[in-house]
């Protein structure tokens, strides 16, 4: 399938169900530092919730090298085009970047790598001040990195959903749309359901009250 | 971000105006939530990191790369050998018939790495105890046998109400009475700093934990506990003349001495909680006639400077703890592991940043201004 017009379903589940513990795990990181009551609770969640994420975006780059992602629109600017890509593959690395570098302060800091009472995971990087003090600038600024480029790529998302309407939001949010069969889907136009995405455009249409 | 200014494929941008606010205000609401979460919106607000200000300030001055409280000690080094005593209590390893290595640090209360030792009220003992089931259990505590006060915003007070005059360099008594007034239990616990006698040494100071933690056995029964590292050195107190008189230092010369005489022991007392007892709240004693164990021995065996040893860069963090102990609802206990955090972040930040040579360096001073 080269010509995908979806993100096939190990992609889409994965990227919503991170989305949802990305954006939880910068706001409990940010909110258990600044805590003088939640702290303990919420960095023993945020241990375990980040080496998952570390375990799900392997899986998720692995699909993505053998999957390729259906095509942005052609007529899409290519600033947007760019941004689009660049900020992907920023999301990918700090996808990474974060519980690595979480995983190594800890080390670092001399503190046990607890995921749950009883389970650590081993050191990665030798006990020393300097290197604790380094990740751990790191961690805050690559969280607030993170932060900044999941709010641009959101406002991207709804901006392809509400103002492009050009399928974008579609090919994360669901899958191919079944093969075009004039009995069963008479009023799809075919040309459209490839290149756009005809049933998304038709329900935000609705939505929005437009008759076209 | 996108350009907004093409859209290609929206026809009429009127239309789009509705939709490009709609995700104004999305993103907009999406990063307040995220600055409020961080307290950036709320400056009022106690947060570990205006706490730690607050103790710097109260300091007087940062000592770069020190702790920012109990900033002057020593590292030590040996190891706890549990009784078995303590199995009936909690499945911590450490209570099994067995020698657990630790690296621990004694110290003084007090924010100056150069304070005088025969001022310090308070002495302290921390523990990082490794066992061989690979956990590890982290303590801070001190000679007092109370807290002072009642609760974490009450301490933070404590800690305004004690920060110096610029005019004076003094505490402001007034600010002082004040604070007293509001917090009446605050009186036990000077009675304590005023009438309790002074112990010769590190050696013979009895070091409580304080804060109350819950202990979980192998058959999952749950107990509230405190415990305090009792010394077998003998007790003898020092007059106000043996302090006055006492060298600047003479908590680690005497260490010293009485190290190269052999290792010292304290016994570790466990004290079970009846129902009812105060939990949450560490300046209330429980009655003298709980259950109380004895479950193993802490015996300590060698000493380094601190500006060297493998103390430094440690945060004894009270709430690093091994299964079969935890946490009770104690507020301060996460209050303090949420300002000694920040505390380690400052000094291995200043070490990192070079800017704590005297906290680091092997000739660091002991007890002289840098
Ligand atoms: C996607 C993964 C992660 C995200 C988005 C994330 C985010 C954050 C954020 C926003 C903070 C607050 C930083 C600050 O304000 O200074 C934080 C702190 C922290 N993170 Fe993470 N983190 C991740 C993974 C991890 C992992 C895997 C670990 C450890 C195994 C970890 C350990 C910590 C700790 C211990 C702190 C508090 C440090 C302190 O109080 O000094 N994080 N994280
Ligand atoms: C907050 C709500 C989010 C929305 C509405 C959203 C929406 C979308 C949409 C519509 C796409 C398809 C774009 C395309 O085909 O070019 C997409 C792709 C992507 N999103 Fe999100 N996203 C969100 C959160 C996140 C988060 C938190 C991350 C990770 C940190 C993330 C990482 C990605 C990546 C890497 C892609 C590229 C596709 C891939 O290779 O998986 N997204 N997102
Ligand atoms: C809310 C209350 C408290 C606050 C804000 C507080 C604050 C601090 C800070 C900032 C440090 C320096 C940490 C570091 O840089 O590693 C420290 C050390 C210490 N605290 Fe507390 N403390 C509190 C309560 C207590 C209590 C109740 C005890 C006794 C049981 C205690 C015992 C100690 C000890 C023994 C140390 C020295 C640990 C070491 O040698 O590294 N503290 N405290």
């Amino acid at each position: 399938m080269s010509s995908a017009t979806h993100f096939n379903l190990t992609a889409r589940v994965l990227h919503w169900s991170m989305a949802a513990l990305i954006v939880t795990m910068l706001f409990v990181g940010i909110g258990m530092v600044a805590s003088m009551s939640w702290r303990p609770s919420l960095v023993s969640l945020h241990r375990p919730l980040g080496i998952a994420i570390l375990l799900l975006a392997i899986v998720r780059l692995l699909n993505r090298l053998r999957h390729r992602p259906p095509p942005l629109p052609a007529d899409l600017p290519a600033v947007q085009m760019l941004a689009a890509k660049a900020s992907h593959w920023v999301l990918y690395a700090l996808m990474f970047a974060m519980p690595l570098v979480g995983w190594s302060m800890l080390s670092a800091g001399g503190y046990p790598v607890t995921m749950f009472k009883g389970f650590m995971l081993p050191p990665i990087m030798p006990h020393n001040a300097t290197s604790y003090a380094l990740l751990r600038s790191a961690h805050t600024r690559l969280a607030l990195l993170l932060f900044a480029t999941v709010l641009m790529h959101l406002a991207a998302a709804l901006f392809h959903a509400w103002v492009r309407r050009d399928g974008v939001f579609a090919s994360m949010a669901r899958g191919e749309p079944p093969p075009v069969d004039a009995t069963l889907a008479p009023a799809v136009d075919a040309d459209e359901a490839r290149s756009g995405d005809a049933d998304e455009t038709a329900a935000l249409a609705q939505v929005n009250g437009d008759e076209r | 971000m996108p350009d907004l200014e093409s859209r290609p494929a929206s026809p009429n941008p009127r239309r789009a105006w509705p939709a490009l606010l709609g995700i104004t205000l999305i993103v907009a609401a999406a990063a307040l939530a995220f600055a409020w979460v961080a307290g950036w919106l709320t400056p009022s607000r106690l947060t570990p990191q205006r706490f730690t200000n607050a103790i710097e300030t109260s300091n007087g001055h940062i000592y770069r790369g020190f702790r920012r409280a109990h900033a002057k000690g020593v590292c030590v080094a040996g190891y706890f050998e549990g009784n078995g005593q303590g199995v009936t209590l909690s499945s911590a390893r450490i209570f099994a018939p067995v020698r657990t290595p630790f690296v621990g640090r004694l110290s003084v209360g007090g924010g100056s790495p150069y304070g005088l030792d025969s001022k310090a009220r308070v002495r302290s003992m921390a523990l990082e105890l490794n066992s061989d089931d690979g956990q590890q259990w982290r303590m801070a505590m001190n000679s007092f046998p109370f807290f002072g006060v009642a609760s974490v915003q009450a301490f933070y007070e404590q800690t305004v109400a004690n920060t110096p005059d610029p005019a004076t360099g003094q505490p402001d008594p007034v600010k002082q009475a004040a604070f007293a007034k509001a917090h009446p239990e605050f009186a036990r616990f000077a009675a304590w700093a005023k009438s309790a006698p002074w112990p010769t040494s590190w050696a013979n100071t009895t070091y409580n934990g304080v804060n109350t933690f819950r202990f979980i056995n192998r058959a999952g029964e749950q107990h509230d506990v405190r415990w305090s590292m009792q010394p077998q050195t003998a007790f003898a107190a020092m007059s106000s003349e043996q302090r006055e008189a006492a060298d600047g230092n003479f908590l680690s010369e005497d260490l010293d001495v009485r190290l190269a005489q052999g290792p010292m022991r304290w016994d570790m007392v466990v004290t079970v909680a009846k129902p009812g007892d105060p939990i949450v709240d560490p300046s209330q004693s429980w009655p003298e006639d709980r259950r109380h164990v004895i479950v193993g021995t802490v015996v300590i065996e060698s000493t380094t400077p601190q500006t060297t040893g493998a103390c430094r860069d440690i945060n004894y963090d009270p709430l690093v703890l091994p299964t079969g102990v935890e946490g009770s609802g104690d507020p301060v206990l996460a209050a303090r592991s949420a300002v000694y955090s920040v505390s380690f972040n400052r000094r291995e930040h200043d070490i990192a940043s070079g800017k704590a040579a005297s906290a680091t360096g092997p000739a660091a001073p002991q007890g002289a201004k840098p």
